[in-house]
This record gives C-alpha cells, structure tokens and sequence, in this order.
C-alpha cells in the first residue's frame, strides 16, 4: 500500500513545554516544524506544574547560578553529569527571561520584578541557608508556560498535528530515523511524517503506578518507541516519589505549600522532618522527605484509621497569603477533600511524580547510544528532551523547579542544534515504502476480534504490581518477583482484544497501543532497579541500604531487544568550573 | 447508579441516541468524581468515546454537559448529581463521536484574538518590570483553560459561531488589552469593533455561570466594551 507521507524539516512528538520550547525556536529560524500530539496542545501535562521553576536571580536572596549547580549534583547524589548540570544552571536565568518576555504572567514583588520562592533542596553559598530560586506564577506556573508557549507558536506559525498518534519511529538500514508512523485519532488515518530531524518530547511514564501525580495520558509513548527502534533507557529504576500526594487520590500537592511555610505532622502532631533533615526540615531534597514519610508511616506513627498518611499543615500560616501564593492548590483540595487548607490540614502520601530515567541524550539533546566507538555516540539527526529524556541533569533524583527547567533549557538546545544540523544536512534522505510500513502490524494487530484479555483489567495490574514490586522501599526478593509478575502481564498482551473496531475516536485502540508502550517501558524500570544494588536518590534498596560510589557511580542502560543492561561512566567533569566530588548527603 | 449517556458514532450509527448505563452501588467509592464513574462504565464498553487527560481540572480535556449543564467531568463529584444522570456532548459543536466535539471552530475563535503578547520595545537583558498591582489586573483571565464550557453554553455562539468570537476568546483577548507588557491595545480594539465580534454578546452571563475555574468572561467583554467607548474619544 501507498502510506500518505508529509514532509518537514523536523518532527516534533508530543506537544508539552519541551517540544513547545523547541518548536518556537525552530519556527523562528524558519524551520518547517510539524508538532504531533495525541492531545491538543494545552492539555499537555506541563499544564499541571504547580510550584515553578528554577533559576538564580537573585531577586529576593542572593543567589548565583553554581549554588544552583551544587545543589542539583547533590540532589541527583551525585549521578547527574555534571557538565549538563552546569549548562541548565547557567542557562536557567535567560530561559526565564526569555518566557518573560514570551508573555509568562509571572507573580511579582514589590520592585516589579519576578517572585521566587523557596524550594526543597535549595541553598545558598554551596549547602549554607536556604535559596529562594523558583520563579512563580502563583501556584499554575506550568500552565502560565504552556499556554504562553502554546501562543507563542501560534503567532510563529508552528504547524500542529493536534490528537495525532504516533506510533512508531521509522528507521532505516543504517540506523537513521527518517520520521515517524502517525495515526490521526479522529478518523483513524495513517501516514508517514517524513523529517530530517526528529525530536522525542513525550513526557514522563507516571502511569505505571496505580496511584500517581501523572496525567491519564503519560503513558511513557516516545520512551517505548525509542526501545522498540533499538536505543536504550537510561537510569529507569529511579522514580521520584512525590512526598505530598493527596492519600489515596494522587493529585499533587506542590512543594510551594511547604516552600510557602508548610510542614508535616506525624499522628503524634510531631514535626517529624526535624529528626531526618535538622537543617532544611520539611524542604529537604524529595526522596528524603518522601523516605521519612514512609519510615514514619512504616513505625506505626502515620495518621487516620488506616495510618497511611501524614498531615501537611498550613493553618498556622496567614490565609491571605494562602489565597494569593497557593489558590489552585486550596481550590484543589476544597474539590477533592472538602477541606480549607486555611484551616485543616491535608492527608498527604509519597506519589510517584516524575522519571528521572529515559532516552540517554547529551546536553545537545542528540540521543546517545553505545556503538562501536565508544558508549555515547550520536545518533544522526534524533533528539530527546524533557521527562523523556535523560540528559542526565537528575540523577537519581530531581530538585523541584528543575524539570519546567529542564525542558524550557534542553527544548531549545536541541532546536539550536537541529538548526545547525539541518544547515549541514539539507535533504532528506531516501525512505523506502518497505521501512514507511513495518509499523503497521502494531496498529493492524489490534484488528483482531473475539474473546481475551482487557485493556483496562492489565493496566490496572500492571499499576498494582509496580505499585506492590518496584515501590519506594525495593529489595532483590521483591524486584524479582515485579520481574516475573510484569513479564506475566507482557505474555497476556498477546491474548488482549478490543470490542470497538471503528476508525472514528477510537480511544479504546489508542489505550491499547500506550499499555503496550507501558509495558515495555515496566520492564525496562524493574529489570534496572533489580540490577542496582545500592541505595542512591529516589532508588532504595533495603538490602543494599547504602550509596555505593566505588561499583555504582554509573549510569544504567535498559536494552529492550534481549531485556539487558549495560553500564556508562557518569560525566563528572563540569564545562568550566571544577567537578564537585561525591560527599555524604544531609540536608 | 443510572447514566444515559449520549451514543453516536458516524460509522455505523444513522443518528444519536441516548445509551443507558447502571454503575452497581459496590463500585461507588466516597469521594468519587463524575470521571471516574465514567471510566469505570468504559472499563465495561470500550467503545464508549471521550476525552480526558489530568483529572484534576487543569487540562481542560472533559468537558461536556451534565444533567443540561456544561461542566468538567474531573471535578464534578459524583454524589451532587441527580440520577439517571444525563450525559451529553457541548452543545454547539459538531459531534466527532460519542461525548467528543470538533472543537475547531473554537480554536479557531482563540487564535482570532490574537492571543499572544505584542510588545516591540527592543528586547531588554532582564524581565519587563510589572508592578504586583499590574500583575493583579491579570487574575480570573489567564487561568482559562480552553475546555469550552463557557463558549458552548452561550447562545449567541450558538448563532453565530463564525462571527460572534464567544466567551472564552473575548476573555483571552481582555486578558492580553489587560497585560501592562502588552502593546497592540489600538489594533486589538479594532479588530474586536463591529456589530458581531464582541457585540454579540447580550450578557445572558451563562459563561459565568458554568466555568470550572470560577472565571468572568462577561466581565471582560465589560471591560472591553468600556476601553472601546474610552478609546473612540
């Protein structure tokens, strides 16, 4: 058959503040760029960060751009590449302006300049007093980015392929992506986007866990199709556990409501943070505070009937500032829980929020690969950036405020270097019918009729079993039992069918095709965390409890063809300034 | 719990009709929102089509009209319904299938105002300055979160989807004439003139009765209304 095919300088998956960041800056340099996503634009999951983002104003403490540094290498314990890390922190200042100037409705102080915050995991003078680094617009900065950047590709022109799927990148014989296979979800139509570039920005996987932070549709799509065209996953087993989830419900709870004031109680009313974290307390790094949670709640000292959760309180601080600083949050709240925030505490719960792992990529954004030459060679004219890719700025975990950086900073690094890329490589190289087609069967497969296994019943095991198997506190006994049970549910993908077989909106075919792209991507986290046998960032292993530089300094690499993994040396050396050694982590 | 939920699917339905659906009381949690008892009738009839996306009323994804009333399905709990609660798709918009509209002509009015900031001052090292007051004048406009229900529930859209703007564009547009960054006052207020745009509006202020995020879009069109009469003198 004769796939349509259309052609752009660059393809752009998925439609977040990372391909928004980099299709602006394409579309301004007069690229043809087609943004595909499989939801309209704004509904993007960066609209749903909350607190901010980070970078070293100085607007209302003192601050510069290598505390921001340290601080992110230490919050990554010390599996970040450095030479990344101190990229972003540069970075960061001019990334915001620029939304400034973008039009971003940015809070403001007194003198008119932008408001920021005080964040977890943030110092001044290289682990000294606590910074206020994150720049805000109230309590919906995610939302105040998307849709500006959204605005601002209007206005350039940027051409969208909105609720397109894809579903496959297309590679040839000598490894090249030529573009991507796409459905358009409305009437069920396949095509080829032909580019001479493409970028993978898709977002994270939060799906995978029953109770998550995430959007019903971070499903993990361009992590799964980068495994299924042969490039591994970076660092998968470290999965950041949001410490203020809502108990049971898994919305968010910005760390802004502690960077704010907020603390946490225990069932005895004791501010618990105090013992693991004297000096931060309640706004020490992520895994910390999510891992004393869960000690706490492990110790019998969690509250409610089911002593499951803490309390996150903010009734001690003035209601006013409440109301201005953190509205959506009140408001969420008063939706979900009846309570005022003003005055009730909050049942809270560690919540898998946000993957640190993914496509392996260098601070360019090119995807990186071990071949021949050595662990990270380029693949000609693919990128990576955002939630999907692993540059590595997290490590082992992230900082909040990071990740709206992290796309704003490596969204547009990638689009500055697919702008030279295509200025050196002008045509598009040759795609026979045979590679534009070898991505039907995955769409055909579901085709098929009859009694089997359903979508929705996996998925929801595959939740409870990441959920019960790769958690927050792992050992090899549990892991390998996570191993087993998800390679079950894989084998039980084969006997799943669909009922509806219609080509218009079909949601039910496309919820298949991301527990696919799921599944693969469980896979790929269980097998990594089972191979790690220490404790470092979010990954904790109870029976390696300590961090291991000696053997474990390195990043993992998941391959998906013989389910393997490989190892690469993290990137220790900074671009400029000196590296900052491996040292205990307290906060 | 009884739903009867709008069925329509093009290829192999002559035309609409309402589908009855029971969710057993067993599969009633505390708490529950609309959406989630949507998702649990679709774990039974995968055929069942809407959209949805962050379930927590930010994405703008579930719109569509509850018991006659334009709402977000995410944060519409569940218990505050009167059953057999009746599900249809925004009324105005053509229906792609199911509970899912072609939200075209909606974007369409979106991108119509231009909405994005103008300001041609060469491009300063640091942030414009804006002060917290003028930062204030932007609260309750740019929250929207695109879903529509204001915009479909509006009669005058529903006359004249091609030339009157509808609520959610004419609060976009307010909220950029409202932006001390903001430069292009003049042409905006041009564009917006004539007897349709903005002037359709009769202020029947259903857009402010349904929106989800508590927002004001009659207001705006007041506030626009009154900046063109200022202007014109």
């Amino acid at each position: 058959m004769n796939l349509p095919r259309r052609k752009f300088d660059t393809l752009i998956i998925g439609a977040g503040g990372g391909g928004l960041r980099a299709a602006l800056q394409l579309s301004q340099a007069d690229a043809r760029v087609a943004v595909v996503s499989k939801v309209f634009p704004t509904r993007s999951h960066t609209v749903a960060a909350q607190g901010g983002v980070n970078a070293a104003l100085a607007n209302v403490l003192p601050d510069n751009w290598h505390w921001h540094m340290f601080d992110t290498v230490k919050g990554s314990d010390y599996l970040g590449d450095q030479d990344a890390i101190e990229y972003m922190c540069r970075a960061a200042p001019q990334a915001v302006y620029e939304l400034e100037h973008f039009g971003v409705p940015f809070s403001r102080q007194q003198d008119g300049r932008i408001y920021q915050r005080r964040f977890g995991g943030q110092s001044r003078d290289f682990g000294g007093e606590q910074a206020a680094r994150t720049c805000a617009a109230a309590d919906r900065t995610g939302h105040a980015i998307l849709h500006t950047l959204y605005q601002q590709n209007l206005r350039a022109k940027t051409h969208f392929f909105d609720e397109f799927f894809a579903i496959d990148l297309v590679r040839d014989r000598e490894g090249y992506i030529l573009g991507a296979f796409v459905m358009e979800i409305a009437t069920g139509e396949v095509m080829i986007i032909e580019a001479k570039t493409t970028l993978i920005a898709t977002g994270g996987v939060g799906q995978l866990f029953r109770t998550n932070t995430n959007a019903l549709i971070n499903t993990g799509d361009g992590m799964a199709m980068a495994l299924r065209a042969g490039i591994p996953l970076q660092d998968m087993e470290f999965v950041q556990f949001h410490p203020t989830g809502i108990a049971g419900k898994g919305m968010l709870i910005s760390e802004g409501a502690r960077g704010e004031g907020g603390f946490l109680v225990n069932c005895e009313g004791e501010r618990f943070m105090e013992r693991y974290a004297p000096q931060a307390k309640d706004l020490a790094s992520r895994d910390v505070v999510s891992r004393a949670i869960a000690t706490e709640i492990r110790g019998g000292r969690g509250c409610g009937p089911g002593k499951d959760h803490v309390l996150l309180r903010l009734d001690h601080l003035d209601s006013d500032m409440i109301r201005k600083r953190l509205p959506a949050i009140r408001d969420m709240v008063l939706t979900f829980l009846h309570l005022d925030l003003c005055d009730t505490p909050a049942p809270v719960a560690p919540t898998v929020h946000y993957t640190m792992g993914g496509i392996p990529t260098n601070r360019f954004g090119q995807v990186v690969v071990p071949e021949n030459q050595g662990p990270e060679e380029t693949m000609p004219g693919l990128y990576a950036a955002g939630e999907c890719a692993c540059v590595s700025v997290h490590g082992g975990n992230r900082l909040g405020g990071n990740s709206l950086l992290d796309i704003l900073v490596f969204g547009r690094a990638a689009a500055n270097h697919i702008i030279g890329y295509l200025a050196e490589n002008r045509y598009h190289r040759p795609m026979s019918d045979e590679e534009a087609e070898k991505s039907m069967a995955r769409l055909a497969r579901w085709d098929k009729r009859g009694e089997g296994e359903s979508i929705d019943g996996l998925r929801t095991e595959l939740g409870n079993v990441m959920e019960d198997y790769c958690g927050v506190f792992r050992t090899e006994e549990i892991l390998k039992e996570g191993i087993s049970r998800v390679e079950e549910l894989v084998r039980r993908m084969d006997d799943a069918t669909l009922k509806d077989h219609s080509r218009i909106f079909n949601t039910a075919r496309v919820e298949a095709m991301e527990l696919e792209n799921l599944m693969d991507v469980a896979l790929a986290t269980v097998i990594s965390a089972y191979s790690r046998k220490e404790s470092r960032g979010a990954h904790s292993r109870m029976d390696y409890p300590d961090r291991d530089d000696l053997h474990w300094l390195r990043h993992s690499l998941y391959f998906r063809e013989d389910r393997s993994i490989d190892y690469k040396p993290v990137r220790t050396k900074p671009l400029s300034v000196d590296a900052f050694p491996p040292k205990a982590r307290t906060y | 719990m009884q739903f009867s939920i709008y069925r329509f699917n093009p290829e192999t339905d002559r035309k609409p009709y309402m589908q009855e659906y029971v969710l057993e009381e067993s599969a009633i949690r505390p708490g529950m929102m609309l959406l989630d008892a949507l998702l649990a009738i679709k774990a039974g009839d995968d055929t069942l089509g809407f959209r949805r996306s962050c379930g927590e009323g930010v994405c703008g994804s579930d719109g569509m009209n509850i018991n006659g009333r334009n709402g977000l399905a995410c944060i519409t709990p569940l218990n505050e319904l009167k059953t057999p609660i009746v599900i249809r798709p925004l009324p105005g918009l053509p229906v792609i299938r199911d509970l899912i509209v072609d939200m075209e002509v909606f974007y369409r009015q979106y991108r119509a105002v231009r909405p994005w900031l103008i300001n041609n001052d060469p491009v300063p090292e640091v942030e414009h300055r804006q002060s917290p007051s003028e930062r204030e004048q932007l609260d309750g406009l740019y929250e929207c979160i695109l879903c529509a229900c204001c915009s479909t529930s509006c009669p005058s859209f529903w006359w004249n989807p091609d030339k009157f703007l509808g609520p959610a564009s004419l609060l976009q547009a307010w909220r950029f004439l409202a932006d001390s960054r903001d430069q292009a006052a003049n042409e905006r207020l041009d564009e917006l003139d004539g007897p349709f745009r903005l002037f359709r509006c009769h202020t029947i202020m259903n857009c402010v009765d349904v929106c989800p995020k508590g927002l004001n879009p009659t207001r705006a069109i007041g506030h626009i209304k009154e900046l063109m009469v200022k202007q014109s003198f």
